[in-house]
This record gives C-alpha cells, structure tokens and sequence, in this order.
C-alpha cells in the first residue's frame, strides 16, 4: 500500500495535509494521534469513501477510487461505527455478509475466535459496547481480505476483548494481510503495531517502528524543581546551551536538555547558588515515547522524527 | 463511489448469490420489525373488516366492492413508500449504507434486493386482503395484466418517493414525514374516501397523486373489471419515472 502526497479537505477545513507512507504485507501499521488529527480522513481515502483533494494512492497496486468495485473484495474495514442492522443476531449478520465474498471465512469459526460463540443468537442492539467492536471486527475479517483498515479497533473494548484482537492482529501478520489501524491509545500501538506514524493536525510529526521512535527521542535531560522561578535564558547562557535548552514545564519542574554529566550538574547546582535559588529536587533520565506522543498532541511537536522542544514533564 | 467496474473480482461470490442473501436478510428484517408487520398488514385488515362491517364511509351500497380494491392500494404504498423508507433512511442514519459500501455487495445489487423483499411483501399482503376481501363478500373482476402493470408502475413511484426521503432526510424526521404522508394520501387518494366526495380543488389535487391514480386503476382492474384509464396511466408512469430519477440523484449514502 502506497500513499503519497494525500490532501483531503472538506469545505474550507485541511483534514490531512500532504501525507506520505507505505505499509506493507504482514506488517500492522498504526496511525497514532488525537481526534480531528485526520486519522479517520486518511483511512476513509484509502478505503474509497473519500475522494482526495490531492495525492496518489494505491492499495494492492489499485486505485481506492477507480478500482473501487474490485479493491473492495479484497480489503476488509472496520469502520468507526460499526454500521451494523441493529436487528440482525451476531450469526445471522456474520453469515450474510459470508455470503458477499466466494471464500469466506466459516462465520462459526470467527466467532469461536472472537468469543461470540455465547452471544451469536443475540442481536446486535443488544450486545455490549466491547461485543460489538469485536463483531465488528470479524465483519472485517471474515472474506479473507489481503488489506485491512481498523479504524479505532480497541475503542470501547474491555482487556480481554483487546487481548483477542492482539492475537487476531498476529494471525493476520503470519498470514500477510497488512493491517492500517487507528488509534489515539500509544499504549496500544506500542502493543500491536510494526510501524507507527503520529499524525497530529493533519500531517504526521513522527513515524518509524516502536524501536526507532523510542531511539530517536530518547533523549538524556536533567530534570529539576527551585523554590522560586528562575530565568531559563540565563541559565542556559551561563550553561553555553541554546536559549530553548533549558526549559520549564507546566508542571513548573525545569528541564536542562543535555546528557547528564557530573559537570553539567555542578555548574547548574553553581548557578542556582550564585542566584540564592534553592534546589528541592534533581534528578536525570531519559524522556519515553509517552514524553514524545504528549508533545504530539500539547501541539508543539515538530515535523519528522528528530528532537523536538520540550513541554511536557517526563512522567515516567 | 461508482461501480464503473463490471468485471467480478475474483473474491467476490456470484452476484445472483449476493441478490439471494440479501433479499432473504431484507424479508427477514420485515418480518421482524413488529411495526412494519402492523403498517403493512394490520392495518389495511383492520379497515376492510372495519369500513366493511361499519357502514360510515360514503362508499355505496356495497362498501366491500369500493374498499377492496382501495385497500390493497393503501397497502401497496405502505410498503413500497413507508416500509421502504423507514427502513432505509434507519440503515443510513446506523451507518449500514456506509459499512456495505466496502463489501462486495454493489449498490445496485442492494437496492435490487429491496426492491424485491418490496414485491414479496406486496404478493403476500395481496393474497391476506383477497382472501378476506372474498370471506367479506368480495368478488374480483379482475384484469390481472393491468393490475400487476399499475402495482409495478404504483411500487416504483412510490419506492421513490420513499427513497428520495430516505436518503436526503434525517431516519427521525424521515420516520415521522414518511408516517405523515401515509395518512395524507390515504385520505385524500380514493382510497377510503371516494375522490368526488373531497372539495373540487382538493379533489384536483388528489388526480395527479400516485397514490389516487393506483387507487383508480385498482378500482377498475379489480374492481369493476373495466380499463384502466388513461390518466391513471400517464400520472402512474410520470411518478414512476420522475421519483426514481430525484432519488438516483439526490440519495445520500452517509
């Protein structure tokens, strides 16, 4: 899958501004980000429902627009409401929608692994808020699709229903379908995806593997709290670091954005006695890929996925 | 989305499989909606036995012969207008339109689908109205090509109707105009109240309505045995086309 460029606008309002990437087979791509960051614009283009402004996109080598008829017998979408007859039994709309593709799935069988077993003579109205998501979700299963989008798979499921969408996620990767979900849960992408992009108004701010992003914003800082404020362009004069190296966070700790070393330390620990500031704690660390996504959506993130100015304390 | 595509993917099942399953699921959500059950047959039973028994409507001197017919029209367009258009315009409004737009069912094929679950609704609560129009005292006179021509040409112009609303209105505001309308052109259509009996100018209005023209063409096909007129014809086949064409342009699918 292949999109490049993708623009999509409604009225006057950017949904999504010029975004790029790839997924590939066996792999679960996750586009992380906050609502109205233009997660569900993007998929929605991708499964054919949107029209994009501007942009290329290819899903299995075809046009989500012009090979419309013949892409959707072969992706799989779960969309963000369900879209299901409120009337129709678990069973009864498993097997309807069998009927659409020449190689389903056995409807029993996806329902054993989803654990609607119990509940498939119960219609959809009735079913709770995680039963349903989890139906939803073999909707999308069930004609063997080699693309599947997930748009916020996970919202309203209880831990055990996110376990066996874990593991429905794993069997899709062993058998080379490429998954494109959405989430504005880091925790989960952290769990399920390959690759993730946070997408925060309308354009993605950082992208790479679980590993890569955590690396790439890894950052060593010290970390520490004063009595009373400080100027933080003095300090980082008297440091010889940037203005924007020091910097104080809303939860008013400051933080000193270098590696830590006993050198640092001492002359920071100098300054603050120069200036009469009382010190009332320090410590040193590395941010986490929490510090990062909370950046994303405090809007302060900066395109790609190098370094990006610190707001937010490390909570961790 | 277009289905400019008229190849089959290969994944997909057979598009005659499709039609059949989704026919079924159609009928079968009919059957199960209680309130349908009650517009589409309920209804219409209880005012036959009613009007024909209680002899309070200016409908001659066997009402029988004057209700039959007008009945099976209110229940054509019951069906083809209100069943139709409640149901549709609660699939839009649950997102079920949306969510079949990625499946390989295609649009068309859906509303093939309806569009038959509508005639096999049709077939079954005109074979409950003869039979009690026949334990009531009915006897049919029947011109059965023209009856079956003006039922297809009645279900497509009101199937229209239904669906234009469906697809433009909101499924709540669609439920209580498509209700509204029902007891609007059952007053006014000949249905119950025989049109001359209306004042002039609402009787000229009640002409060029579908559901008075079928109610027309009923009354004399089954009825009185004699030919449909031709301005039943003409207003027939005008809503027929006229409402199909306003809801293929204006059917909103999200």
């Amino acid at each position: 899958m292949h999109c490049e460029g993708l623009v999509m606008r409604y009225g006057t309002t950017l949904a999504v501004d010029g975004l790029s990437f790839e997924a590939h087979r066996g792999q679960v791509l996750a586009i992380l980000g906050p609502n109205g960051a233009g997660k569900t614009s993007t998929v929605e283009a991708l499964e054919g429902y949107r029209k994009p402004e501007s942009g290329t996109l290819r899903i299995l080598g075809l046009d989500p627009q012009r090979h419309h008829a013949e892409l959707r017998a072969r992706i799989g979408v779960m969309l963000q409401r369900a879209g299901v007859y409120p009337v129709m039994s678990a069973r009864q709309v498993l097997r309807l929608f069998a009927s659409y593709y020449r190689d389903p799935e056995d409807p029993e069988d996806l329902l054993a692994l989803l654990g609607l077993s119990e509940v498939a003579r119960t219609p959809w109205k009735r079913l709770s808020g995680g039963e349903q998501q989890r139906l939803s979700l073999a909707l999308a299963l069930v004609g063997r699709p080699e693309v599947v989008f997930l748009d916020e798979p996970t919202a309203g499921v209880d831990p055990e229903g996110r376990i066996a969408i874990r593991s429905v996620l794993q069997g899709l990767r062993e058998r080379s379908v490429a998954v494109v979900l959405t989430t504005h849960e880091l925790a989960e992408a952290e769990k399920v995806a390959d690759q993730v992009i946070i997408m925060a108004q309308g354009t993605a701010r950082a992208r790479g593997t679980v590993d890569e992003l955590r690396r790439s914003f890894a950052r060593a800082l010290i970390q520490f709290r004063t009595a009373i404020q400080i100027d933080e362009s003095a300090l980082a004069a008297a440091l010889g670091i940037p203005a924007g190296g020091v910097a104080r966070t809303p939860g008013g700790d400051y933080e000193v954005l270098l590696p830590p070393s006993a050198d640092l330390v001492s002359r920071l620990a100098a300054w603050l006695q120069e200036h009469g500031v009382e010190l009332t704690s320090l410590s040193t660390g590395e941010g986490t890929l929490e510090d990062l996504y909370m950046e994303v959506l405090a809007g302060v993130g900066q395109s790609g996925s190098s370094a990006v100015a610190a707001a937010e304390p490390a909570t961790k | 989305m277009s289905d400019s595509s008229h190849r089959e993917p290969a994944s997909s099942s057979s598009a005659a499989r499709r039609l059949g399953a989704q026919t079924a699921a159609e009928i079968s959500m009919t059957l199960r909606r209680g309130e349908s059950l009650l517009l589409t047959i309920g209804i219409p039973v209880v005012l036959l036995v009613f009007f024909s028994s209680v002899h309070v409507l200016p409908a001659g001197r066997h009402p029988i012969t004057f209700l039959a017919p007008g009945i099976i029209a209110l229940a054509i367009m019951s069906t083809s207008l209100v069943n139709l258009s409640i149901a549709t315009g609660f699939e839009r409004g649950y997102g079920v339109l949306k969510r079949l737009g990625s499946t390989p069912l295609a649009r068309p094929t859906l509303l093939a689908a309806k569009v038959a679950a509508v005639l096999v609704v049709e077939l079954a609560q005109i074979l409950v109205l003869v039979v009690t129009a026949y334990a009531l005292g009915w006897r049919m006179s029947a011109d059965a090509g023209a009856a079956v021509a003006v039922v297809l040409l009645g279900t497509a112009g009101f199937g229209g109707i239904g669906l234009l609303m469906a697809g433009t209105l909101r499924a709540e505001l669609n439920l209580a105009a498509s209700n509204g309308l029902w007891l609007l052109l059952l007053l006014v259509s000949g249905m119950l109240v025989p049109i001359d009996r209306l004042p002039h100018w609402l009787a000229d209005v009640a002409r060029v309505l579908p559901s008075a023209a079928l109610a027309s063409a009923l009354h004399r096909s089954l009825g009185l045995g004699t030919a449909v007129g031709l301005d039943s014809w003409v207003v027939l086949t005008a809503w027929a086309a006229g409402a199909a064409a306003a809801a293929v342009a204006a059917f909103r699918w999200e």
